[in-house]
């Protein structure tokens, strides 16, 4: 599915990135972990194409297709989904035409046809109460005045509505109590598939209790320092990413 | 001093300079080395018929010439659609209108300027008058031409109780103002002044307001919002003035423009001069560029980075067409402005 190999990336000519290569296949959940500063949501941005983060080195492909030539919709045309950490407000531009609008947008790309209204509101009807969002909210525009928890919700909500091959995402438990984390984490859980494989960055192990990975990797100084199985997560927990940081200098 | 009177006597020194201090950022005086023939008689063109599913009446001046007064008389309740036709090239015109109501009585009024040929100069002036009561939405709406110089002055007399309700929607030209006056008398009468323009290549548009509050319970509220890009140049020029005894007025300024190219211009001067004490006054003035977090999150949702831009911009604008009261109208502006960012 993603193949990462080598990769450099730098913001402003400061290497963020530093030669991190890492495999993910089909059907599986991996975590990334690592200490704050290691490089984990310039990770996401990367994948995704963000404007500032200029690829160095390396390279990336997604089920053998090179996805740093592609623009950021294009890639999310081929599947690629980022729940972000902060998710943006959209002032202005109520959650269904925003979702409605990148989900046709993706159709369109794929050559597919568009979803009409009927249609798009019975699948978001559907999602939007397995995730216990009130309908209403999403006649009003995206994220402003959502709550940490609501914005989360609506990251998952997206996800499940756009159903992207490669999902990542970033610190989706930053700002969740424990009733919200469990819903967020039933939602992703609920996605997964065969088909489809998901990237879970975090700084804690307590969502890797809802979300469990097949692998876990601590990312360190811009590169995948130790792998393991979901018991190398509870080692972290335990005794911190110092010994890594120390690997990584 | 002033275009019209320029056209009408043909001297140039009449024209508005930089020096003017009010029009500083508008300067005719600097554009017009010679004024243009007066416009010939002309037929009417054909224009935008989606205002005609709500129009009561729909009045034509071409070129200047046309019915110069319209009535609303007490109780009554009208939508009319003016167009001010500019149908002759490199000719220039000027006329004054005015529009009465009686008590009680209300209007829709949608101004509709449009230009057809190039280089036209035109100053039209409309007076309006509200008796105690009387109700005004008017939607002003330039579609000029690039190479059109157009000044179009409103001035404004609220009774008590009277309620005008303005928004003005603007491509702009090559150089155009449009101006609004309003002696606001207080005693429970209000005044809403909104604006969007949208601005490309080498338009230029100048909304300025000037609203005087001469008497106790006034509310003015004000949104305009400007979108410049490629050397579009927007300005924006607001003045309240509280005079003496105007207190309990509470008047809301608030202007905000995105500029999306570094050789457009936005230039703002939101000026409130209150000498009343007991008044709630408040005016913001922002001026950037498009939130780029914002694009990039619609992108990596799958929206191409143009159409992301459109959206973005259209629901910054959205927010100044949502306040237009009329349904019907609303979304044809709408329409106009999406026709218009895309």
């Amino acid at each position: 599915m993603l193949s990462i190999k080598n990769l450099s990336a730098a913001i402003d000519g400061k290497t963020i990135l530093d030669g991190l290569s890492l495999e993910l296949p089909a059907g599986e959940v991996h975590a990334i972990m690592g200490p704050n500063g290691a490089g984990k949501s310039t990770l996401g941005y990367v994948l995704t194409g963000r404007d500032g983060y200029e690829v160095t080195a390396g390279e990336v492909l997604l089920n053998g297709e090179d996805l740093l030539a592609l623009t950021p919709n294009q890639r999310a045309a081929k599947g690629v989904f980022l729940s972000f950490q902060y998710p943006i407000e959209i002032p202005g531009v109520p959650a269904l035409t925003f979702l409605r609008t990148a989900l046709n947008a993706q159709k369109k790309a794929r050559g597919e046809d568009e979803v009409g209204a009927p249609a798009f509101l019975k699948l978001i009807r559907e999602q939007s109460a397995a995730l216990k969002i009130d309908f209403e909210m999403l006649r009003r525009a995206l994220n402003v005045g959502f709550s940490g928890g609501e914005k989360k919700r609506m990251e998952i909500l997206q996800m499940a509505v756009l159903a992207p091959k490669l999902a990542i995402l970033d610190e989706t438990d930053s700002g969740l109590d424990i009733d919200a984390l469990r819903i967020v984490a039933e939602g992703v859980n609920a996605m997964r598939a065969p088909d489809r494989s998901m990237l879970v960055i975090t700084h804690y192990q307590r969502l890797l209790d809802y979300i469990r990975p097949d692998r876990v990797h601590v990312l360190a100084g811009g590169r995948i320092v130790a792998t393991g199985g979901p018991e190398l997560a509870h080692e972290l927990e335990r005794e911190g990413y110092d010994k890594y940081a120390a690997v990584a200098a | 001093m002033s275009l019209a009177r320029a056209i009408e006597t043909g001297d140039l020194t009449q024209l508005p300079s930089r020096r003017d201090e009010d029009w500083h950022w508008t300067d005719l005086r600097g554009l017009i080395r010679e004024m243009p023939a007066v416009s010939p008689e002309a037929f009417p063109r054909p224009g935008d018929d989606r205002w005609e599913a709500f129009a009561d009446m729909v009045v034509g001046v071409t070129n200047g010439r046309g019915p110069t007064d319209l009535d609303v008389e007490a109780g009554e309740a009208r939508f009319v659609v003016w167009r001010f036709l500019a149908a002759s090239g490199a000719s220039a015109h000027t006329s004054e209108f005015w529009v009465e109501l009686g008590e009680g009585a209300e209007l829709t009024l949608v101004e509709s300027y449009e230009g057809f040929e190039p280089d036209y100069v035109r100053q039209i002036s409309v007076n309006f008058s509200l008796a105690d009561g009387a109700r005004v939405e008017r939607i002003v709406v330039c579609s000029d031409q690039a190479s059109g110089v157009t000044v179009s002055t409103a001035d404004v007399t609220l009774s008590p109780g009277a309620n005008f309700a303005q928004t003005v929607i603007t491509s702009g030209a090559r150089r155009q103002r449009i101006e609004t006056r309003v002696v606001h008398p207080g005693g429970g009468a209000s005044a809403r002044l909104d604006g969007v323009y949208m601005l490309a290549d080498q338009r230029h548009a100048d909304i300025t307001t000037v609203v005087t509050h001469g008497g106790p319970h006034g509310t003015t509220d004000q949104l305009t919002k400007g979108v410049v890009r490629d050397q579009g140049r927007g300005v924006f020029q607001g003045r309240i003035v509280v005079r003496p005894g105007a207190d309990k007025t509470d008047a809301r300024m608030g202007h905000h423009a995105l500029v999306l190219s570094d050789r457009a211009e936005v230039d703002a001067k939101p000026e409130l001069e209150i000498f009343a004490d007991d008044v709630a006054c408040a005016h913001g003035n922002t001026v950037g560029a498009l939130d780029e977090d914002a694009l990039f999150y619609a992108e990596q949702r799958g929206i191409p980075a143009d159409a992301a831009r459109a959206m973005l911009t259209d629901a910054f604008v959205g927010e100044v067409v949502d306040r237009i009261e009329h349904e019907g109208a609303r979304a044809v502006v709408r329409a106009w402005v999406a026709e218009r960012l895309r």
